[in-house]
């Protein structure tokens, strides 16, 4: 019975293990949907320019614009039946580099055998030329896929921009010219004879999706597929989140990621590190799961640093919110804290001791390595340390909220930081 | 071929040998026989002298100008010392576009005769390099192997319009100085003004002919005038076919009648001579079977006919003083003779003798052929058609002839070489320490030669072809699609009539005249500029194959397609030249082009698209543009575009807007009316949209911008959405109204607001906060801890839970980057400042419509 028992649990694991692993790959963005969700008009609209561009030969150009992880780059999925070369702007920051990453994707570079490729001149030449060659009726369509189309404006001249939008308006090789990018503004970008080239398209990513929507997607995405090896655990499993998605706390934590953002990112994030708790022992996702995930995700994240600070760390930063109060923000020196700091120990400190000058001083550079106070002017050593000018970097709330969950925090030490004036 | 060696280099001084051979008191010429040429550290002089061959130089140092020197000449003060010339042509010369018109690869050591009236044939004396070694290769002939590089071949005739077979009667050999007088007393007949009875009768005979070009050797070859009968039948029959090639026949002459009477009076030596001469040297030892047999055979048949047309035409009146109108009569003679069925025969015959030779040799490769047992069949058809009617072999011909012979040929040219080198040895050896001047200049242009992989000109990119065919257009709007996408090329440029007749007027009246100017073109974008341009280019060059107006050369530059101004240098010259270079090797070269006088060259006119961005600190590059077309011989014609209409005051430095000068055009951006007539005559009778429609469409953008893209693209757009909705709604299956203003809504309307509309509630809750900041601050920018404070009192007022710092400063920067908000870098935390993007009343009114 034992030896039943322990086949069992290691059948079991290895079921678990599978379902985590499956889960995971899709939360990590490894394997993406088939196509984006809350977005079919956009898409059939890209989809549809897309094929005349494969099938007519005609040139186009178009801009998706969208926020952050609104599924922008989900186009990449078709990049496959076009001769496609994509570049980032993130990653080609000159003209020079993002031709030949295109000559490189388009590989035209065995034409030149194994060559190295001659001045940029040469390979802006060289490009213009081989588009040049083709027509719209024999060529195979080029689909330039260029990822933060912003970045891209900002090269010198928009040499790249000008020359691949005037390659899509005039009678060469057909050209469909997408560009990716999330700023709004992004046409302002242009210079004026560059975008007269440009088409003017515009597919904008905007979720507009409900609460309710969210919350499907939340289930799809944890949901098993029917073709799991194991149908019995993958019914328990789907059960399960069928369940959890109906908990009020889950919900609620739920809600509050999705007032957040929309975006399917943050969301994956959060389910990642939830099912990431799933193990042999409990082999279905529970509430206590999500809310752990949420605590890990939402902290802020400089409450933490400021668990790790001693004692009397923590009293200078209470003595810098004091001078905030006190002058209305306005910049502080160490002399100036070290003085509220003196005058706390005279009068109301009972537990802490008197530190000598030095060793304040030594915990006051401590939080400048910390930067939770940082220097007004970029440190410029004319002024002796004591007297250069700072800023304390948090917000009130961050102060007390930490003074809170402080560990062991000396009373008198909380009532100093409650109390409205020094 | 080696490297010639400019004035710049060597210092040459140039003097006249023996004593004036002929005057002409009218235009106070002195004729010359031959000139000396000393180098500057050189003991030995080169000696030119007329009947020679020799270089000229040029724009291009490696590949100076030959030409045949016809003329010697100087004027009163004698200090100006004149050649008159007959040019050569090598393919480099040649147009590009009409290169390949030569069926095959030049031979890099081929030139070609150039026949072109318009060419200025008188050039000043001192530009004569020195001599160099031409050689007539017949048409059906291999270039001959293993002979110096120095030695030009020259095969074809170069018309500026084709490549035809050369008369080989066209080639004279150089005649030595020594050989006997006739090439001298040329100038004679021309400048003497009282008639020297001598001379006239020289005249006459030449006159003579020139009208039946081959009478010399009558008397020798009386006997064999019952051969001539037969064959002149056989002309006869032919000559129908060969009308076209013969006319150009005496057009040729006409040319060299005109410019070289030295050379009409050599002719007195008779074709016959003349082809003995040319067959002993071209096929030398290999033909020598019955050369002379068969010439006279050709030469025979004209005279009989031909000499009484002379006696006929009133041909003794003419004057010698009057040496231009005597040639052209004779021309007229020659033409008139055309008319006749017997004429053709000139020219017949001579192509008769070559292509007798032709067989030979084709007999002979047949032969190596059969050993090799390939290609027979080609050979022998174009035999077949060189019978018939075509006395240019096809190109298969020629090649595989060419392929075969050489090997036969070397042993027998050998020979020639060695005399050759005898010959030129001075100018050799100038050339030699020439090369070695040369070549400290040289060699940073060497280096970058293989550093720099010669991809642009030798590789031949190309996109992969596509596996299935492009689909046409289905319906109506796929196809009002296709012809409104702004690539089509419209077959006509609406609303630009009076634009385009400017540019046209313009580049045409340089054109003619043979000059340089500049034209400064400005425009908003998208008002037609480039495309007016290309369209009167397109026009030009129509009548320019017409041959209404001198060919020229079109080239195009584009300020944005070029990665530095420098670079126009490199491209101009590359388009030009075809060569490469290093952006300042590219300028000097360009620069010695366009100042040297070269007689030869085409105009060109360069197209310079975007000129703003070829300014640099200088300006020198725009500069040298604007520049080149003052210099006398440049016959440069820049047209350049740009979209500001005071660029020139804005951005030049005086001397650059001088040289501009002021004519310039300015493109309006288009009205109204104007975009729907674009559009209406593109769409050309497809009725894909409704009237109003248009009308909306082209109201609308005149009122933004004028710019003819936008009002295709939005057309273009609107097809689509017509397309979409068509299905569902079934209505006219016509663009309408609707679809144009969702179009128009699709591009022009701002995203902002369905931007804040579509963002999650805490980004809509930070906007509100950032207003509610501004409001309170009385101005438009806060820091981040003072908007983060309205931020969480919002929270709580709307019952959510409020977010910390982590969390508000992430809101925040989605914000930012979709750019709803500017911020700071992020690393000022709290203090990074916010400023909104967007009016307060555009997010205000955003976030009411929820």
């Amino acid at each position: 019975q034992d030896r039943c028992g322990c086949v069992l649990m290691m059948l079991c694991d290895g079921v678990c293990v599978q379902a985590q692993k499956l889960l995971r790959e899709r939360l990590c963005h490894q394997k993406l949907p088939d196509q984006p969700v809350g977005l079919d008009s956009q898409y059939k609209h890209l989809l549809e320019l897309l094929r005349r561009t494969a099938v007519h030969g005609e040139s186009n150009s178009v801009l998706i614009v969208g926020p952050r992880g609104s599924g922008k780059t989900m186009v990449r999925i078709h990049e496959h039946h076009f001769n496609a070369a994509p570049v980032a702007g993130l990653l080609q920051t000159d003209d020079k580099i993002a031709l030949k990453e295109i000559t490189r994707q388009l590989h035209l570079e065995n034409v030149v055998g194994d060559k190295v490729f001659g001045s940029f001149a040469e390979n802006l030449a060289f490009l213009l030329e081989a588009l040049k060659k083709g027509d719209k009726s024999s060529s195979r369509p080029v689909l330039f896929v260029l990822d933060e189309f912003d970045l891209f404006a900002h090269h010198k001249n928009q040499t790249l921009l000008y020359n691949l939008l005037d390659v899509s308006q005039s009678a060469q090789t057909p050209v469909a010219v997408l560009g990716l990018t999330c700023r709004l503004d992004v046409l302002e970008l242009l210079e004026k004879r560059v975008k007269s080239r440009f088409s003017h398209r515009q597919i904008h990513l905007f979720s507009s999706l409900s609460f309710a929507q969210y919350l499907d997607v939340v289930r799809a995405q944890l949901s098993l597929p029917p073709d799991f090896p194991d149908p019995k655990f993958s019914d328990e499993w789907n059960h399960s989140v069928t369940k959890l998605c109906e908990d009020k706390t889950v919900e609620e934590i739920l809600r509050r990621n999705f007032n957040g953002s929309k975006d399917f990112r943050s969301l994956h994030s959060l389910l990642f590190l939830a099912v990431s708790r799933v193990s042999v022992s409990h082999s279905t996702l529970r509430e206590a799961d999500l809310i752990e995930a949420w605590r890990l995700i939402s902290v802020d994240s400089k409450a933490n640093v400021l668990h790790g600070l001693s004692i009397l760390e923590l009293c200078l930063i209470i003595a810098m919110k004091h001078l905030n109060d006190t002058y209305d923000g306005e910049p502080f020196n160490f002399q100036m804290v070290h003085n509220e700091f003196k005058k706390f120990i005279q009068r109301k400190s009972h537990s802490i001791h008197k530190f000598e000058k030095p060793v304040v001083m030594k915990a006051f550079e401590h939080l400048l390595q910390l930067e939770l106070v940082r220097p007004v002017d970029s440190g410029v050593c004319k002024v002796q340390r004591e007297y250069q000018l700072m800023r304390l970097m948090l917000e009130h709330g961050q102060v007390m909220e930490a003074l809170q969950k402080y560990p062991q925090c000396p009373t008198d030490v909380k009532q100093w930081a409650l109390s409205a004036f020094g | 071929m080696s490297r010639y060696i400019t004035r710049l280099r060597m210092r040459r001084t140039y003097k006249w040998n023996g004593r004036p051979v002929g005057e002409d008191r009218k235009l106070k010429r002195q004729y010359y026989e031959s000139m000396s040429i000393s180098v500057e550290g050189k003991t030995e002089d080169a000696t030119v002298s007329l009947g020679q061959y020799i270089l000229i130089e040029g724009d291009d140092d490696d590949n100076p100008f030959v030409a045949q020197l016809l003329k010697l000449y100087t004027d009163d003060s004698g200090k100006k010392k004149t050649a008159v010339l007959q040019w050569f042509v090598r393919m480099c010369e040649v147009p590009q576009n009409k290169r390949k018109l030569l069926g095959r690869d030049p031979h890099p050591q081929e030139i070609f005769f150039y026949q072109d009236r318009s060419c200025d044939n008188e050039v000043d004396g001192e530009t004569i390099l020195g001599a160099v070694q031409i050689e007539y290769v017949p048409v059906q002939d291999p270039f001959p192997v293993g002979k110096s590089r120095d030695i030009l071949f020259v095969k074809l005739l170069w018309d500026t319009k084709s490549f035809r077979a050369l008369d080989p009667e066209l080639m004279q050999p150089p005649q030595s100085p020594k050989s006997p007088p006739p090439s001298s007393r040329g100038p004679q007949t021309r400048a003497l003004p009282t008639p020297d009875p001598s001379v006239m009768k020289r005249a006459m005979s030449g006159i003579l002919t020139r009208g039946s070009m081959s009478t010399g050797k009558m008397s020798s070859s009386e006997a064999e005038s019952l051969h001539s009968a037969s064959k002149l039948s056989a002309a006869k029959a032919l000559s129908a076919k060969r009308r076209s090639q013969a006319v150009s026949g005496p057009q040729v002459r006409k040319k060299l009648d005109l410019c070289s009477p030295s050379k009409n009076m050599s002719r007195d030596d008779v074709l016959g001579e003349l082809l003995d001469e040319r067959s002993e040297k071209t096929l030398t030892s290999k033909l020598n079977t019955s050369p002379t047999g068969r010439i006279s055979i050709s030469i025979r048949l004209t005279p009989l006919n031909l000499n009484k047309e002379e006696c006929v035409s009133p041909l003794s009146s003419h004057s010698p003083d009057k040496p231009r109108m005597t040639a052209h009569d004779k021309d007229d003679a020659a033409r008139a003779e055309e008319e006749h069925e017997d004429s053709p025969i000139n020219t017949a015959a001579t192509s008769r003798s070559k292509r007798k030779s032709a067989q030979l040799v084709s007999s002979r490769i047949k032969k190596q052929l059969n050993l090799l047992g390939n290609k027979i069949d080609l050979q022998s058809d174009g035999e077949d058609g060189d019978d018939d009617d075509c006395f240019i072999p096809s190109k298969i011909d020629l090649q595989s002839s060419s392929d075969e012979e050489e090997e036969a040929k070397i042993d027998s040219e050998d020979e020639l070489i060695v005399k050759k080198h005898r010959g030129s040895g001075t100018s050799r050896s100038t050339e030699k320490t020439r090369v070695s001047a040369r070549t400290p200049r040289k060699t940073p242009s060497k280096k970058t030669a293989p550093a720099t992989p010669r991809t642009p000109r030798h590789a031949t990119p190309s996109i992969p072809s596509r596996t299935a065919p492009a689909r046409k257009p289905g319906n109506v709007l796929e196809e009002a699609r296709a012809r409104l996408h702004v690539s089509s090329v419209p077959e006509s440029l609406p609303c630009r009539e009076q634009e385009f007749q400017d540019i046209y007027n313009f580049v045409e009246s340089k054109v003619i005249d043979g000059t340089g100017g500049c034209m400064y073109i400005s425009g908003v974008p998208g008002t037609g500029k480039t495309a007016t341009v290309h369209e009167v280019i397109r026009s030009l060059q129509q009548s320019a194959e017409q041959d209404e107006i001198p060919h020229f050369r079109f080239i195009e530059i584009n300020g944005m397609k070029m990665t530095d101004p420098h670079q126009a240098y490199v491209q101009i010259l590359q388009k030009l030249t075809d060569q490469k270079a290093t952006p300042d090797h590219a300028a000097a070269l360009l620069e010695k082009r366009f100042s040297a006088p070269a007689p030869k060259k085409e105009t060109v006119v360069l197209l310079v698209d975007e000129l703003d961005l070829l300014w640099t600190r200088k300006q020198n590059v725009m500069y040298n543009l604007f520049d080149w077309p003052t210099r006398r011989n440049a016959r440069l014609v820049v047209l350049t575009i740009a979209n500001t209409m005071d660029l020139p005051e804005r951005i030049m430095i005086n001397r650059v807007a001088s040289r501009l000068g002021l004519t310039r055009m300015s493109f309006q951006p288009y009205t109204f009316k104007q975009l729907q007539q674009i559009i209406t005559s593109r769409l050309n009778r497809v009725k894909a949209f409704e009237e109003d429609a248009l009308q909306l469409v082209s109201r609308k953008v005149a009122a933004l911008s004028g710019d003819a893209r936008r009002c295709l693209d939005i057309c273009r757009r609107a097809t689509e959405i017509c397309e979409h909705s068509g299905s569902q709604k079934n209505s006219s299956g016509l663009v309408g109204m609707s679809h144009v203003m969702e179009a128009l809504d699709e591009m022009f309307s701002s995203s902002y607001i369905s931007a804040i509309r579509c963002a999650s509630v805490q980004e809509q809750l930070f906007l509100r906060a950032v207003i509610a900041e501004f409001r309170r601050l009385g101005l438009e920018e806060a820091t981040f801890q003072q908007v983060f404070v309205q931020h969480q009192a919002l929270c709580r007022v709307e019952g959510l839970q409020p977010a910390n710092v982590s969390e508000g400063l992430t809101v925040c920067q989605r914000l930012g980057s979709c750019r709803l908000l500017l911020l700071e870098g992020s690393r000022l935390d709290l203090f990074l400042r916010i400023r909104l993007n967007v009016s307060q009343d555009d997010v205000l009114y955003a976030l009411k419509a929820d």
